[in-house]
């Protein structure tokens, strides 16, 4: 009798709308919450804040944008990592433009200027779909990131095109190493994870599964599918935006376009698909999956005495056999699993 | 027929004069009038592909006609807009299911109430003001039509995980999320056993009884559509080829002569 729903009977639809309506889930993300704030920043090295806790989160973060718009409103796209980029150098040139710019609010406005960026690129959703929108992500990733290389002006006429980020600083505070760095991002994806959380349980989310499922259907309703698609855009590249800033403040240190290539694009993609489309939590599945199988599979290669070379070689081998079986077998991926372990202990150890 | 509690046929509260609708070369309707009275049950029948549903989508602004105008609550139009007919209080069903389904029950039948919404986005994200406070009445009348169209079992369930005649009853549950003033029912029986749609019979006439929602209803089944509707339209090859009471339809010799003809 640890994990039950029974006894816990909803008394008003003010509880069965939580966020967590079964009370051993709630205790358990609590937990998990309070121990990564509390436990984990004394007991982490910096190599696992920087190497592993950091781009974790980040790219959760991401997953979660990208997942708002693929996975809960069914508009494909290629161009996650051109709004990560617009985020990066529009925080970066907020700060180093407009005098005394609090650093939160230039993250946010860089997470704005995606947004804008992603309802122009977003428009197209409006009369194509499926590959052909696909195809016009792809075509945001290079425009963005070209653009971004040619106009001097947004790399501050930087030679290299490889800036610094500015240094975090909140109200007087210093966010220099590892561990403070992770205690930011850590506040910024749980807070933005929460609002996104919200979102999907109300009618904002409502709207957008409704025109993923059968747009028809969802307009003789009353949703404007304009408005649905383009929201979903916006926010979609919002939290890129600030995945994309949090990037280049947080964990590379550096801005330059060349990070927010084609190839970080479809990282986060197969995040996205191998921890479950349609899903908050999956998004971190799906990121901490692909931060850790690398590492995983190095110290596999390690300990059977093969060259390191073969690990990228295995990574890549294993990573396509993954999507193939999670787009075949569970498109719900991860999450799904998660869930089916779940049904199956609530009834166990009497499955009839 | 039902002639009991609040139901009282009122006057003329959507009419619809002169409709033609062509696609490329196919007349789907051509010249077609009609009306239909408040809190009444108006059938439209015909023979396959007589335009049925072609009429339903020019009603609530799927299709736009050609030719022709809508009157609806007195105000005339060249044609209607989804979203002004949904937001004037029109609802449907579709003949294929067209259920959201990756959704649970309940949340499809929440999205029929989205018109209601008031709270922003913002308040929705941060889960505050008016977004709380809603939700749960919606909630509260959601709940009132699963208990009304008997769908408690399956209320967090996916919808793509339940059976044909469910499915039916969970669309007409969204389209009553509405609170709609006139109901469009495209063949809400059609594929059930005689169980189910005796079930679905009773929905119907409940919902018109208890509510004094005027119906539309697309029906192939004729023992059906005699003992539950006011009026009939008959539709042959885009045209109306009868109208009036189930009675004067039956002896109407076009009509017998179209259905003689399909049959
Ligand atoms: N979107 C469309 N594009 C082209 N032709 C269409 C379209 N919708 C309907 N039609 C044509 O219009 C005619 C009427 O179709 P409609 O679906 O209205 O018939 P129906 O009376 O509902 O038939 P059924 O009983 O089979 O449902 C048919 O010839 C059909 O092929
Ligand atoms: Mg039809």
């Amino acid at each position: 009798m640890i994990y039950r729903e029974s006894g816990q009977y909803k008394t008003s639809y003010v509880n069965d709308s939580q966020i967590f309506p079964i009370k051993q889930d709630r205790y358990a993300v609590l937990a998990i919450i309070a121990f990564a704030f509390l436990v984990i920043p004394f007991i982490a090295t910096p190599y696992f804040f920087s190497a592993i806790l950091i781009p974790f989160l980040i790219f959760s973060l991401a997953a979660l944008g990208l997942n708002i718009l693929t996975g809960y409103a069914g508009q494909i796209s290629l161009g996650t990592a051109a709004f990560m980029a617009v985020g990066a150098f529009a925080s970066y040139n907020f700060m180093l433009r407009v005098p005394g710019m609090p650093i939160l609010l230039a993250f946010i406005l860089g997470g704005v200027c995606a947004a804008i960026v992603g309802i122009i690129f977003g428009l197209p959703s409006l009369r194509i779909r499926g590959f052909y929108l696909a195809a016009s992500t792809l075509a945001t990733q290079f425009f963005v990131v070209w653009c971004l290389t040619k106009v001097p002006w947004f790399t501050n006429n930087s030679s290299s095109g490889v800036i610094t980020a500015q240094q975090i600083q909140i109200l007087g505070f210093k966010f220099d190493s590892p561990q403070e760095k992770y205690l930011l991002v850590l506040a910024i994806v749980c807070v933005l994870a929460l609002l996104a959380k919200n979102m999907v349980r109300s009618t904002v989310g409502r709207s957008w599964m409704a025109v993923r499922d059968m747009d028809v259907a969802a307009e003789v309703i009353g949703f404007r599918i304009m408005k649905t698609k383009l929201t979903a855009f916006a926010v979609s590249s919002f939290y890129c935006g600030v995945a994309g800033a949090l990037y280049a403040f947080c964990y590379l240190g550096t801005v330059e376009p060349e990070a927010y290539n084609l190839d970080l694009s479809f990282r986060i993609l197969f995040m996205v698909i191998i921890g479950g489309l349609g899903s908050i939590l999956g998004s971190f599945f799906g990121a901490g999956f692909i931060v850790l199988l690398p590492i995983f599979l190095s110290f596999v290669v390690h300990a059977t005495g093969l060259p390191n070379s073969v690990t990228s070689n295995v990574e890549l081998m294993v990573f396509g056999a993954l999507i193939i079986f999670f787009l075949i077998v569970e498109p719900h991926g991860l999450a799904r699993l998660w869930q089916i372990g779940k049904e199956k202990l609530r009834l166990w150890p009497f499955p009839h | 027929m039902s002639d009991s509690g609040n139901r009282k046929i009122g006057d003329v509260i959507l009419k619809v004069d002169n409709i033609s609708l062509s696609f490329g070369g196919v007349k789907a309707l051509t010249n077609i009038s009609f009306d239909v009275r408040e809190h009444e049950i108006r059938a439209i029948i015909g023979p396959n592909g007589a335009g049925k549903s072609s009429m339903l989508n020019v009603i609530n602004g799927v299709y736009l006609p050609q030719e022709g105008t809508i009157t609806y609550r007195g105000e005339q139009r060249r044609d209607m807009n989804t979203h002004a007919a949904a937001a004037s209080g029109i609802a449907r069903t579709f003949q294929n299911i067209a259920l959201f389904t990756g959704m649970t029950v309940l949340d499809n039948i929440m999205t029929g109430r989205n018109l209601k919404v008031k709270a922003t986005f913002l308040e929705q994200a941060l889960w505050i003001g008016r977004a709380r406070k809603e939700e749960m009445e919606h909630r509260r009348v959601v709940e009132e039509i699963i208990d009304f169209l008997q769908l408690q079992h399956v209320r967090k369930t996916p919808v793509a995980r339940l059976p044909y005649g469910i499915k039916k009853r969970v669309e007409l549950a969204r389209a009553l999320a509405a609170e709609p003033t006139m109901l469009l029912l495209d063949e809400p029986m059609a594929g059930m056993n005689v169980e189910e749609k005796q079930d679905m019979c009773r929905f119907v006439l409940d919902t018109n009884d208890q509510f004094g929602t005027t119906i539309v209803l697309i029906e192939h089944d004729m023992g059906v559509v005699m003992d539950i509707s006011d009026r009939v339209a008959v539709l042959d090859y885009g045209k109306k080829i009868g109208d009036g009471t189930p009675a004067e339809v039956r002896s109407n010799p076009d009509v017998i002569k179209a259905y003689l003809g399909a049959h």
